[in-house]
């Protein structure tokens, strides 16, 4: 199988450019992309990715798959055309070849204070929750940070510093429907401007390429409904 | 928080409202304009003249008008700072926009009042 994988190593090239590479699915064990990467990496001790669970659920070895945002090593070789095209997630700076720097996604990410916020005092076992609170929580709770959302979202390379993006967007609104956050207002206050969400257009390229099939265009729309239900 | 200073609403909520109702109402003044004509195959200029004549035509055109002015400044203004990066750059644009916009409200109206 013929691959074509972007490489850039900031210390030694002036500017990135595509590698082709080769590999023999026949005497290897490959299955995922992830598989073909480490085998191309035996080849080739220069090539760089990041990987960790490999299954999943770590979400860090996102990367752009023969033109789609996706977890290597949930991509089947299978489903793909040759050459099989690996380039960084788009619209994020490159630290060397298919590693991006996250830095950004992260603050961003950090802005929405992913964390449960309640003024009252501490029950002695734990807040409640019922079933139907809970099930609030379902589609935003999934989500891995692997950031092949925000890397589609156009609205998201144009202001990434204003616009959380859609994997943060996601975030804030697991903790806005949240029944045991009572931070809801302030949350709420904090994405009412021009930017924070209200730069999504709604294209659902963020859903189109979610490897958990989340919908994080709903969610945005979510808090909209939230902040209309307040502020009319 | 990000604020800003020439969009048309103090929030992203209201631009987005604004954007809203402007489009219902641009939707259903586009909507009977196309009804009239279609009912009308073989219009004459003095029936066209008589529509606009009514003062009921020409506040609606008028809400249609400013409808349009905010519709636009909405989305241009989102286009601008998507794709204008230097605010020196930007400004200037914003501004000329601002203004000829307001120029086709002036001129709108002129046109309305003076059938």
């Amino acid at each position: 199988m013929k691959f074509s994988i972007y490489r850039y190593n900031p210390e030694v090239d002036s500017k990135p450019y595509m590698q082709n590479y080769e590999l023999d699915l026949t005497k290897t064990p490959a299955v995922m992309v992830l598989d073909a990467i480490k085998l191309l990496k035996a080849q080739d001790e220069t090539l760089s990715f990041r990987r960790s669970c490999s299954e999943g659920v770590c979400g860090s070895d996102a990367m752009n798959i023969n033109g789609r945002n996706a977890l290597a090593c949930v991509t089947s070789l299978s489903t793909l055309k040759e050459p099989v095209v690996l380039r960084p997630l788009p619209g994020m700076p490159v630290i060397r070849d298919l590693i991006v720097d996250l830095t950004n996604f992260y603050e961003q990410y950090k802005k929405t204070k992913p964390y449960l916020q309640n003024s009252q005092p501490p029950p002695a076992k734990e807040r409640l929750q019922s079933p139907e609170e809970r099930a609030k929580l379902d589609g935003l709770y999934e989500c891995i940070l692997c950031g092949c959302c925000s890397s589609a979202c156009p609205s998201y390379w144009w202001n990434p510093d204003k616009f959380l993006g859609p994997a943060a967007a996601l975030q804030a609104t697991r903790f806005i429907l949240d029944s045991r956050d009572d931070a809801t207002q302030d949350r709420l206050a904090q994405l009412e401007d021009a930017y924070s969400i209200f730069r999504c257009r709604s294209i659902m390229n963020c859903v189109d390429v979610c490897p958990k099939g989340l919908n994080p265009t709903k969610a945005i729309a979510d808090i909209r409904d939230k902040l209309i239900e307040d502020g009319v | 928080m990000v604020i800003t200073a020439t969009s048309l609403g103090r929030t992203g909520l209201q631009d987005w409202l604004i954007q809203r109702v402007t489009a219902m109402v641009l939707a259903v003044y586009s909507a009977y304009l196309v009804f009239y004509l279609i009912l009308h195959p073989n219009l004459s200029y003095s029936a066209w003249h008589i529509l606009f004549s009514t003062s009921g035509m020409r506040y609606a055109s008028l809400l249609a008008l400013v409808s349009l002015i905010a519709h636009a400044w909405i989305g241009f203004w989102t286009v601008s700072t998507d794709y204008l990066k230097p605010a020196f750059v930007r400004l200037p644009i914003q501004v000329a926009v601002i203004l000829l916009l307001l120029g086709n409200l002036v001129w709108g109206i002129q046109i309305l009042w003076g059938i």
